[in-house]
């Protein structure tokens, strides 16, 4: 799989340079988003039989769990809500994932399982470059809670273990996230773990991800 | 409504009378303080006279008094210039973990490059340096101690005087001259008293910018015979040890703030006090909050408190929308991802870190502010709270 690059429309709510900060950091659907949440979660006892997915923790800055009703004649979502501990754009990230995956009749579990974090942050109008990390758990939670969905569906054969080897268990981060991080332009540990905050949960797996992150910088951009 | 500013500790507006002491320097006498004109006489005795101001408040000599470009420079002249003017003495420099970046990083960056050794003191629960411990890390080759005077984040006051005393006496049973002490004031300047004989320090970080005096200007005071190995080398300015041409209209501003601000020290620490006291009742009256810092011994305008089970980036836009401007120290403020260093120094859990919050009164900070303040905020925890997956023990804020 190709990982999609952010376009630069997604970039364009990032401050640039201090001339150009009109005084928020994030654009008015970011905004929006954050100050007026849509399908959080507020009465759980409805959703004990819905699919959920959780990921991150306190610990880290972040965490996210998601619930998703589907309807199984269509394979469509039909329902999410979600519940998010982050900043403001980790909560906006997830506000605008929920409207993506329930408008238009819903999407299917096998379009839902390929939507990206880029995605996101484009129907956001982009996201500061700093904040791209808080943005990265919400689409993580969804592919748990469409796992769990399968299983509680009894099918098996159709739960999708990620893709990519876990390398932080902790955050539920891959060899492909790392992977794409550098194709972003993330080229050091600090900035990969700002795209990806992997590690900071369970450092033991820093001298892997430092061990990656030369492997595909060679990759991609030639050896230094 | 009414904006209610509560980052005075990230930085202070400019005092109109501060700003009337500089503007002629900006226009009417432009003049270099180092030209041999009447023009740079009358800049130099302008420099002079602010000198002056400043040694009277420290208790010092003049020449003791050195102006550099702000905070940060101050603190990194002291801790990279005293410990590299006596590395032949020794190598071994003792910091606490609470320091400003300005103190840690360069000390840091030392350490890298094994020009020092460094020992990194813990502090207890309150954010306290316990002088006992400065103590008992003194090695015969320790040339240099640096120790906060007040903490930024959390607000705690060290006992330097204490600490300045107990070095004294370790230089006094050992016969030797060494280590040199330094503290940075930046953020006690307005609050605390900066007499350097009361204090016992060899060297002091102080700036204005957090007492209504310009950006951009700073102090270090260093006692006469303590070497520094210059970071900025040039035209001799400031004995030698800062070259550059003075910043006129600054170094007259920085004075003027500092005598205003002594002026001004104990009835506007009691007001503060008497707020900040009502604040952080007010907000330790929502459930599952915590004090960070020590309850008394604490900045009369800092307010420090975690709130478990939200992340404190939220919190502060959630105010802001309120006109209710305050800060965090936590990882998405930061390109760091870790809370702040200060608080998790303190003992407090990653968890319980992540939520924390930093009001800072000032002196337009009003009694109504403070009102208004602690009735947004519970709305604003709670809201966050809904939305929030986490339901954290207590135990977190043990």
């Amino acid at each position: 799989m190709n990982p999609t690059k952010p376009t630069d429309d997604a970039r364009k709510g990032d401050v640039v340079s201090p001339t150009k900060d009109k005084g928020w950091f994030y654009t008015d659907t970011v905004k929006d988003h954050f100050f007026h949440p849509r399908n959080f979660m507020q009465d759980e006892s409805a959703y004990g039989e819905a699919a959920m997915g959780m990921v991150g923790s306190p610990a880290c800055g972040d965490a996210m769990k998601i619930w998703i009703k589907v309807d199984p004649a269509t394979g469509r979502i039909s329902d999410m809500k979600w519940k998010t501990f982050g900043c403001g754009s980790a909560i906006a990230s997830t506000s605008m994932m929920s409207v993506m995956v329930t408008e238009n009749g819903g999407m299917t579990l096998e379009d839902a399982r390929k939507l990206r974090p880029q995605n996101i942050m484009e129907r956001l109008g982009g996201l500061p470059a700093r904040k791209v990390h808080c943005s990265v758990l919400g689409d993580k939670a969804l592919r748990a809670a469409i796992n769990d969905w399968y299983r509680r569906a009894g099918q098996h054969d159709n739960i999708e273990i990620e893709q990519g080897r876990v390398i932080d268990a902790t955050l539920k981060i891959t060899d492909k996230d790392i992977e794409e991080a550098v194709l972003d332009g993330a080229d050091t540990l600090e900035k990969v773990q700002a795209k990806t905050k992997v590690g900071t949960g369970d450092p033991s797996c820093i001298p892997e991800v430092e061990n990656l992150i030369r492997f595909y910088k060679e990759k991609y951009f030639g050896a230094e | 409504m009414r904006d209610i500013y509560l980052d005075n500790a990230a930085t202070t507006a400019l005092e109109p009378r501060v700003l009337d002491a500089m503007l002629p320097y900006f226009t009417e006498r432009p003049a270099n303080p180092s030209s041999f004109h009447s023009m740079g006489l009358r800049a130099k005795e302008a420099v002079a006279a602010a000198r002056g101001t400043v040694a009277g408040i420290l208790n010092s000599r003049e020449d003791e008094v050195l102006f550099t470009s702000g905070g940060t420079e101050s603190d990194n002249l002291a801790v990279v210039g005293i410990p590299r003017a006596y590395v032949a003495k020794g190598r071994h420099v003792i910091t606490s973990a609470i320091e400003h970046p300005a103190v840690l990083e360069p000390l840091l960056h030392l350490q890298k490059k094994s020009e020092i050794e460094l020992t990194v003191l813990p502090v207890d629960r309150f954010g306290m340096v316990d002088p006992a411990a400065v103590v008992a890390a003194l090695r015969p080759e320790t040339v240099f101690v640096s120790i906060m005077y007040a903490n930024n984040e959390i607000g705690t006051i060290q006992p330097i005087a204490e600490i300045g005393k107990e070095i004294l006496k370790w230089r006094k049973e050992h016969a030797t001259p060494l280590p040199y002490f330094h503290s940075d004031a930046c953020q006690a300047s307005g609050a605390c008293p900066l007499d350097v004989e009361k204090l016992h320090v060899d060297a002091m970080s102080v700036n204005g910018s957090k007492i209504y005096g310009p950006k951009g200007v700073g102090i270090l005071y260093l006692r006469r015979g303590v070497a520094l190995d210059p970071l900025v080398r040039g035209g001799g300015q400031e004995r030698g040890i800062r070259a550059g041409t003075e910043n006129v209209p600054g170094i007259v501003g920085l004075a003027t703030a500092l005598s205003l601000a002594r002026q001004e020290m104990e009835k506007e620490n009691a007001r503060l006090i008497a707020l900040r006291d009502r604040l952080i009742a007010g907000l330790l009256a929502i459930p599952k909050t915590r004090l960070n810092g020590h309850p008394t011994v604490r900045l009369p305008n800092n307010v420090n408190i975690s709130f478990l089970d939200i992340e404190g980036e939220a919190a502060v836009l959630y105010l802001d929308a309120e006109g209710i401007y305050v800060s965090t120290g936590s990882a998405c403020a930061s390109t760091s991802l870790d809370p702040s260093h200060v608080i998790l120094a303190t003992g407090l859990s990653y968890e319980g870190a992540h939520g924390s919050l930093r009001f800072t009164l000032g002196k337009h900070t009003t009694a109504d502010d403070i009102e208004r303040v602690i009735a947004v905020m519970p709305g604003v925890v709670q809201k966050l709270r809904v939305m929030s997956p986490v339901n954290l023990d207590m135990k977190y804020f043990a």
